[in-house]
């Protein structure tokens, strides 16, 4: 008997060649998008493989397991690819987004506190539209908060539900 | 009925023992290095005036003095979790090497699996189960928050766990922190001794026998497996161990712990049990100012 779909990870094809089924990312797209993106290098993820459950749920595990894999949870989510544009979700971003070098914005305090509730944030920005990584300075360092989708002179918080919190 | 009064005899100090079980624990803290370092963390709370005390024995572990430390920033960037100190004996005693396979048979809701991704700097497999599906959601939570990406979460009884979703035929070490009593959380849940009774500690021994038993099995040879529960019944810890080492192909290993601890005992109500369970750490909370803890380390023979 097979595992249904939405149950079981699949490895993601490393290419257009290998490639079965015309939804599936491949590894390749995976690497190329989060380059062209934000600038973070392929190298990033050499030891890591990337995998689905469901459809355009894509999870990245530093290890090896064998594909289709039936189990709960395997490594990190880390993308939806199910839509034009593809989506990083905050876990990934604040493990990885630290190399990014575009589409990175940059917020103070008082506008990080308000994004971390979940709420959205008046700023200028004259990048690109769409899916950024927000970054605060904590301590005289920059770190990744999360992602959020900049549109009409607004960047809505795309912290989920969960994550959110009010900063003392 | 007095649960507590049972342990009488085995107590140094028994006043200190009953005011101890009556204090709130304290707050504490564990750096998660896949995320970020001590130093970092401390130069966050520093600025947003949070407060903080060392814990001597373990570099990764700071003593909030704030009731809230999910409202700060190093809890938020998943740089910090809530973590009471005897749990983070399981991980510190089982001590998994990077790159290695490992076991956490009763994972959630994840602070010692999360532990012992770190202890593996987040790489090689850390397979990590739970029977409870309920309880999934906050491991995987955990898991997520924290930014490990070398876990696998399964949803089995431990009792008859099957390795088939991973193609290979042993773990390199595996933790069983089994479902107890819970006795010595007493401290973090005052009414943790209500449904307290000897029937209930003879079916839960039973399970908790069942999982040391398999992670024995399911562990290669020359591996190894910790034991551990938050309890002080002896019926589920050295009477657990007794009966594990005469059917498995195990032995009791001694172990380091970096605070004041007893060895495990070998009589209790009538019973003896094999002289090497006093390999095991009987963990008081007066003794460390800490929960209640249990821990045995074993390694796979042959």
């Amino acid at each position: 008997m097979t595992t249904p779909e939405h149950k079981r990870f699949d490895r993601l094809p490393a290419s257009d060649a290998e490639r079965d089924n015309p939804k599936q990312a491949t590894r390749v797209e995976v690497l190329e998008w989060w380059e062209t993106r934000f600038g973070i290098p392929p190298a990033t993820f050499k030891e890591y493989t990337f995998w689905e459950k469901g459809t355009g749920k894509v999870w990245l595990l530093h290890g090896e397991v064998p594909s289709p894999c039936p189990i709960e949870a395997l490594g990190l989510h880390c993308l939806r690819t199910r839509q034009e544009h593809w989506k990083p979700t905050t876990n990934a971003v604040q493990r990885f987004g630290q190399a990014a070098t575009r589409n990175r914005i940059h917020l103070d305090l008082r506008q990080a506190k308000v994004f971390v509730e979940g709420q959205d944030v008046e700023i200028e920005w004259d990048g690109d539209w769409g899916y950024l990584i927000a970054t605060t300075d904590i301590a005289d360092r920059s770190v990744v908060l999360g992602v959020g989708l900049y549109t009409y002179g607004e960047l809505k918080s795309q912290i989920p539900k969960g994550r959110r919190v009010a900063i003392e | 009925m007095d649960v507590l009064a049972r342990y009488e005899p085995l107590v140094d100090d028994y006043a200190a023992f009953r005011a101890a079980c009556d204090q709130p624990l304290p707050h504490l803290v564990r750096v998660n290095t896949i995320k970020a370092d001590r130093g970092s963390v401390l130069a966050a709370l520093e600025e947003s005036g949070v407060r903080w005390e060392p814990v001597p024995w373990n570099d990764h572990l700071l003593e909030f003095e704030t009731d809230s430390p999910g409202l700060t920033w190093p809890y938020f960037l998943g740089w910090i979790h809530g973590q009471e100190a005897v749990s983070a004996l399981p991980g510190t005693v089982l001590d998994p090497d990077p790159g290695t396979r490992v076991w956490d048979a009763c994972a959630a809701p994840g602070s010692k699996a999360s532990h012992l991704a770190q202890l593996m700097a987040d790489e090689g497999l850390l397979v990590a189960n739970d029977d409870n599906l309920g309880r999934l959601a906050p491991l995987r939570t955990n898991l997520d928050r924290l930014g490990v990406t070398c876990a696998a979460v399964t949803n089995q009884d431990a009792r008859y766990y099957s390795l088939q979703p991973f193609g290979f035929e042993a773990f390199d070490a595996a933790l069983v922190d089994a479902p107890c009593s819970g006795e010595g959380t007493i401290r973090k849940n005052p009414d943790a001794l209500d449904d307290w009774s000897p029937g209930f500690l003879d079916s839960i021994a039973g399970v908790q026998t069942g999982i040391l038993r398999r992670a024995i099995q399911a562990t290669r040879q020359g591996g190894a497996v910790v034991y551990s529960t938050c309890t002080f019944a002896p019926e589920e810890n050295e009477a657990v161990l007794d009966r594990v080492l005469e059917t498995e192909p195990c032995r009791l290993v001694d172990i380091e712990v970096p605070i004041d601890t007893d060895p495990g005992i070998t009589e209790w109500d009538g019973q003896t049990f094999d002289e090497t369970v006093e390999r095991a750490r009987r963990i008081w909370p007066h003794r460390n100012d800490t929960g209640g803890f249990f821990v045995a380390k074993f390694e796979v023979i042959e």
